[in-house]
């Protein structure tokens, strides 16, 4: 690994993905940020960490930049007295929320950084309360939720509509404020932080080998994505080689994930421009596969089936044909849907040129995962490296360059047929052997990453175990921290009833961003 | 057309015998259940769902009681988009400390008979989550609760179970 132009002392850790760790000075820390996105590199995750020990205040800032070689995890541990670093902002938008959340959970902030309203706390606990500080106390005195200050769009006719956080489906919780004239939206601004419940507080006091269920409900969408990339941090912590038969047994149930997920998204984004039978249909299919799922894995989400070591359930070579043959039959019934919504007029005109971010807009947000692939960006952990089973694989990818909501159903539904190869492919091919190994603790604590393509896009899991066999800092990335940003520019132009088509064309995470 | 209509054709209609609370599944019980959601609430059952800080695992097995297998709606059961229009509140999550305020006011808004019923793990108890300097540790901790449907989650048939539970016990 090599960051061009800088000599830095990388040290590979253990694991599947190529994943390389680098301590960093401040200057560094900013030349590094240059580079990588001057080689078209991407800023994948923004964490800080609090490593005191023995009365000192040892705090880090943490960055991980996806490169072609693997991932590079920078560490700038900040100065005795100093809570600031440089900010990546300039180089990377999207890191701005990355570094104001980390501003509210660790009281670290970055120098020159122009937007500091705090991003999670919204005054339910005091402005002063650290809750990723080592010496924070355990519970808060709660406050009251405190006004935030939009930024006001003036001008002629110009009105707000508040949205949220209570949304009028069955969704999660978030704010958005538009700023329109007449029906068109001129500017959208987003509130997240409503379903922060303290997941990374809450993982330094499990113990690392049960740790995995609450990975595993950061995001009930992408239990399996989580708890893989969390089990593969611990995996690689504690230099514990999964079984083969493990890998593939992983990659079958996050393919899994992506199908259901697509499945349910092609139904609500039929439905949301008004075709009905689509959410009937597609509903219809998606429940079939979660009572399969169901049967074979004794959960529908298939939550905690991904166990440190390996995987918590096996899959039979009988079950493994019945997957296949479902495969073949889900193939088919989504082949006529997605020719009747092809063929769809009404719906067509809903979907195309709507909600659009071009490829060179894209690039500049750091658009990734599908909705990236969507607009020209296209970044799959699966294919850009050699990992298992994936490499056995040749999954191909998808990727369209329209950028509208048109272009999100088309990777969804491409993505979908190659996920239903792909669970064939895996069941057809899977080796035999063991399904789990145990992971033993590192005695003098250490740290890993799990880094996995889930159905939304890349999801990080960055993890440091000390020496007393704690977690000491786990922090979890999803996708939508670099996506939400991004829909705030995809809206702009179009009219407010297009908004919710757009948004569930992302259908991006709220309890995976606000943790 | 021809090809919605011919697919609609192909797979008839889907809907599977209601659960009840007491066990019974036959067609006479899914009439009483009808009956029963009139005699006490007065019209069909309209819900409004929050969701206080889940990790959306809950909402995707609400939003599958909308499939086909279910038909809630064919029960006299509906979701809404205003409190103001729902018998039943549905919330799912420990009830993040961002997500109090915004909850109690649903509540305010709601007319009676303001069922209420709390959905998961987490929604019972706090879950894995617990109580902490950002969670409230339950819906019962904000709310008066009617009945708690736990599981993580829940899957759709014992969500709807508990739905019927919680009208039944107005009786």
């Amino acid at each position: 690994m090599r960051i061009p132009g800088l000599d830095l002392p990388f040290a590979a850790l253990p694991a599947p993905v190529p994943v390389w760790r680098a301590t960093v000075d401040a200057a560094q820390w900013q030349a590094a940020a240059v580079a990588v996105a001057q080689a078209g590199g991407r800023l994948v995750a923004l964490w800080g960490s609090d490593r005191s020990a023995g009365g000192d205040t040892l705090l880090a800032v943490c960055a991980a930049y996806a490169l072609k070689e693997g991932m590079a995890w920078l560490d700038l541990p900040l100065a005795q007295g100093r809570a600031s670093y440089p900010d990546l902002s300039t180089v990377f938008p999207f890191a701005a929320r990355m570094e104001r959340a980390a501003a509210d959970l660790l009281g670290i902030t970055a120098d020159g950084l122009a937007d500091t309203r705090p991003w999670l706390n919204h005054g339910a606990w005091p402005g002063d309360f650290l809750p990723l500080r080592q010496q924070a106390a355990p519970d808060a005195r709660p406050g009251t939720p405190q006004d935030y200050p939009f930024v006001r769009v003036e001008g002629d006719g110009v009105h707000e509509i508040a949205v949220g956080p209570v949304h009028a489906g069955i969704i999660e919780p978030g704010h958005f404020r538009f700023s329109v004239v007449g029906e068109k939206v001129l500017r959208l601004e987003e509130r997240l932080g409503y379903t922060h419940k303290g997941t990374e507080r809450r993982f330094t006091t499990m113990p690392p080998l049960e740790a995995h269920k609450l990975a595993g409900r950061v995001a009930g969408d992408s239990t399996v994505a989580f708890a893989w990339a969390f089990c593969m941090a611990l995996e690689s912590a504690c230099g514990c080689t999964v079984p083969d038969r493990a890998h593939w047994l992983r990659a079958l149930m996050l393919e899994r994930e992506r199908v259901a997920n697509h499945l349910n998204d092609l139904g609500f984004l039929g439905n949301d421009a008004a075709l009905g039978f689509g959410l009937a249909q597609f509903s219809r299919l998606r429940e079939d596969w979660l009572r399969l799922s169901r049967e074979a894995y004794g959960h529908r989400l298939m939550m905690d089936g991904i166990v440190p070591g390996g995987v918590a359930v096996d899959v039979d070579a009988a079950m493994g044909e019945r997957f296949a043959r479902h495969c073949d039959a889900v193939e088919a019934e989504v082949r006529v849907l997605a020719g009747i919504y092809e063929s769809h007029a009404g719906l067509q005109d809903r979907f195309a040129t709507t909600g659009k971010v071009a490829p060179d807009l894209a690039a500049q947000l750091g658009l990734t995962g599908l909705a990236g692939r969507a607009s020209g960006q296209g970044a799959d952990l699966r294919c850009d490296q050699r990992w298992l089973p994936y490499d056995r694989l040749a999954v191909n990818r998808a990727l369209s360059t329209q950028g509208d909501v048109a272009a999100r159903v088309a990777v969804r539904l491409h993505e979908t047929f190659e996920s239903l190869r792909l669970v064939r492919e895996i069941c057809a091919q899977m080796p035999g052997g063991d399904i789990g190994a145990v992971p033993q603790l590192p005695a003098r604590g250490g740290v890993g990453a799990g880094w996995v393509e889930g159905w939304r896009g890349e999801v990080f899991v960055a993890l440091e175990l000390r020496a007393d066999g704690s977690i000491g800092r786990c922090h979890c990335h999803d996708p939508s921290w670099q996506n939400w940003p991004a829909i705030e520019h995809a809206v702009m132009g179009n009219i407010v009833p297009d908004f919710p088509l757009i948004n569930k064309s992302f259908n991006l995470n709220y309890s995976g961003h606000d943790l | 057309m021809w090809k919605i209509v011919r697919q609609i054709a192909r797979h008839g209609i889907r809907t599977e015998d209601a659960p009840f609370a007491t066990g019974d599944d036959s067609p006479a019980a899914v009439q009483r259940i009808r009956e029963e959601i009139l005699s006490i609430i007065g019209q069909a059952l309209a819900i409004r769902v929050v969701d206080s800080g889940s990790c959306n695992g809950c909402e995707l097995e609400i939003n599958a009681l909308n499939n086909p297998y279910y038909n809630i709606e064919g029960l006299g059961i509906k979701f809404v988009a205003s409190p103001r229009h729902a018998d039943m509140l549905l919330v799912t999550g420990p009830v993040s400390r961002n997500m109090e305020q915004a909850l109690r006011r649903t509540y305010d808004a709601m007319p009676e008979p303001r069922l209420v019923v709390a959905v998961g793990d987490c929604g019972s108890n706090g879950g894995i989550f617990g109580e902490s300097y950002a969670t409230c540790g339950g819906v019962s901790r904000v709310l008066p609760v009617d009945v708690v449907v736990p599981g993580c989650p829940p899957p759709p048939i014992e969500i709807l179970r508990g739905i019927l539970k919680a009208v039944n016990r107005r009786r």
